[in-house]
């Protein structure tokens, strides 16, 4: 029971309700966010999936047992079932689809994150400006909006990475562009609650620009369901990148991109099933993961739903 | 002598809506003046025209004597500064009570904040342990004595006050009333009070004007209001409904 009695001392020390310092303030206000995060065991789930798929991406080189790219001997290695040597079997080139799902997990996660890096700012700054500025400066800024979302996503992406040339890299581009106008109608949805409070009058009254408002009042305020919506919408920027790798248009080979390997198996798919079910699991389970998290963050990050 | 506030002529439009009615007074400085009516009579929008928030149709505004500049430049927010009705909505959900101080100074470019942030938290009655509260943490009374301590970190000459006590309940509508009541005294400042509660008004204020509709009905002194010296019948009406409930 000693050891008891230090976890009791810090969470006192977090939970505290008169905080010494600003640091105690934070710090305290993550751990409350995180104890309401940890009551939800699906969000918990979806959390250890995608640190499992951080990890994986991180230590591929010490998981995969096989080099993604080159495959083995050609005349007794191909589309070999699943086995101790080969977990997934092998695909049509004679590679090992294990070491390939294993690498193709980098490209995910590098997809993922550098949508969301180039997205969500944009996305961001668009609405806050639009929703506060108003006049003509939101008409603009909403029509160019309206422009984006009137095209399916993945048309407009096809679009795209058919003018830049394939490849992972214009497809991220391509994604990017695609996918922030929502986040910029949701921005501009909070910043027209926000916009009218007392708290903001009231920093107005201090003398603050515009741009200080927006910057430091209502960005911070609009990045929480910012986030939730990201987290939701990452299950789709990963079946959009799936998409236009199934295409071709994506990743190259010999490139280990979920989609493209998918496409590569769907031509033996009754016969040898392995290769194209690997990487299709590979892209429900992530894509599972990241939205029982997204569901998890919006019961934490709320701001409607908490008292916060 | 040039009053410190004076209002002429004000009108407001929203749409077709006449807000505020051709509403003149002056206050003095270092006095204080009282904005009566009931809700919807437009003595709020008269102290947001003042600083800027709602758009002035016609008439003028002097401070010190000189017409403001519209937009309100930064040093008239040094100049006058504004306590609002409601505690709850006007401290920033996300931020500590160290934060929202910090803002008025970072704003204006005033060094010393550390010394000043904990100098306006004692001034009004709050201690050390509420500074790094977020304002879930704090109750309504405790909000509004952030709010004021916020107003007068700029050093203003003039506080407008919108309503500042009627979210508050009974006991700590005194506290919060005593705390501004000594704010003034100590530091000579000049206060616009709105409140719908005549008893709060004759026991903040000197001078009062009393609003209908948008549309100034009476002026008089906390004096002549205490002895019955009533022009209006709408007034009398004001000042039956704040006793009414008192028993004979």
């Amino acid at each position: 029971m000693t050891d008891m009695a230090q976890p009791q001392h810090w969470r006192a020390w977090l939970l505290s309700d008169r905080p010494a310092s600003r640091r105690q303030a934070r710090l305290g206000r993550a751990y409350a966010g995180w104890q309401r995060f940890t009551t939800n065991k699906l969000a918990m789930v979806g959390l250890a999936i995608v640190l499992g798929l951080v990890l994986v991406a991180a230590f591929a080189n010490v998981i995969a047992p096989y080099s993604p790219v080159e495959g083995g001997d050609l005349r007794t290695e191909r589309l070999l079932p699943p086995s101790a040597a080969h977990l997934f079997g092998t695909d049509d080139q004679a590679r090992d689809i294990f070491s390939r799902v294993v690498y193709g997990s980098r490209i995910t996660l590098f997809v993922v994150v550098l949508v969301a890096i180039i997205a969500a700012p944009i996305g961001l700054v668009v609405g806050t400006v639009a929703g506060y500025a108003g006049g003509y400066l939101d008409a603009i800024l909403m029509r160019i909006t309206d422009i984006f979302l009137a095209f399916p996503k993945l048309i407009l992406a096809l679009a795209f990475v058919a003018a830049l040339g394939p490849g992972i890299e214009n497809a991220v581009i391509a994604i990017a562009i695609t996918s922030w106008p929502p986040y910029a109608r949701i921005a501009r949805a909070e910043t027209l609650t926000i916009r009218s409070s007392e708290y903001i009058s009231a920093v107005k009254l201090m003398g603050a620009s515009p741009w200080r408002i927006v910057l430091r009042h209502i960005m911070p305020l609009c990045v929480s369901s910012l986030i939730i919506r990201v987290t939701l919408d990452m299950a789709g920027i990963i079946l959009t990148a799936a998409g236009l790798g199934f295409l071709g248009l994506g990743a190259q080979p010999p490139l280990p991109e979920w989609g493209a390997m998918i496409a590569s198996g769907r031509r033996f798919v009754l016969d040898q099933w392995w290769v194209a079910a690997a990487p299709g699991a590979a892209i429900f389970i992530v894509s599972l993961g990241f939205n029982l998290l997204g569901d998890g963050l919006r019961d934490t990050l709320d701001p409607k739903a908490s008292d916060q | 002598m040039t009053d410190a506030l004076a209002v002429n002529n004000l009108t407001i439009y929203f749409e077709d809506f006449a807000a505020v009615d051709d509403v003149s007074f002056n206050v003095s400085a270092g006095s204080s003046f009282g904005l009566v009516g009931e809700s919807g009579s437009g003595k709020s929008t008269v102290l947001r025209a003042i600083v800027g928030l709602a758009p002035s149709s016609g008439g003028e505004i002097l401070l010190d004597g000189k017409p403001l500049a519209t937009p309100r430049s930064k040093a008239f927010y040094r100049h006058v500064q504004m306590v609002f009705q409601d505690p709850y909505g006007s401290l920033h959900p996300r931020q500590t009570v160290d934060r929202t101080l910090a803002e008025p100074l970072a704003i204006h470019g005033i060094g010393d904040g550390e010394r000043r942030i904990a100098r306006a938290l004692d001034e009004v009655g709050l201690g050390k342990g509420f500074r790094f509260r977020y304002p879930h943490q704090l109750s309504g009374g405790q909000r509004q004595r952030v709010a004021i301590a916020r107003a007068l970190l700029l050093e203003p000459k003039v506080l407008l006050l919108d309503e500042p006590t009627s979210a508050l309940d009974a006991s700590v509508q005194a506290e919060v009333l005593n705390l501004l009541e000594q704010l003034r005294r100590e530091r000579q400042l000049t206060y616009v009070l709105v409140s719908h509660d005549l008893a709060v008004v004759t026991h903040m204020c000197e001078r009062l004007l009393v609003m209908q509709k948008g549309q100034a009905v009476e002026e008089l002194s906390a004096q002549a209001l205490a002895a019955r010296q009533i022009g209006t019948a709408y007034t009398r009406d004001l000042m039956a409904a704040s006793t009414g409930f008192k028993r004979e």
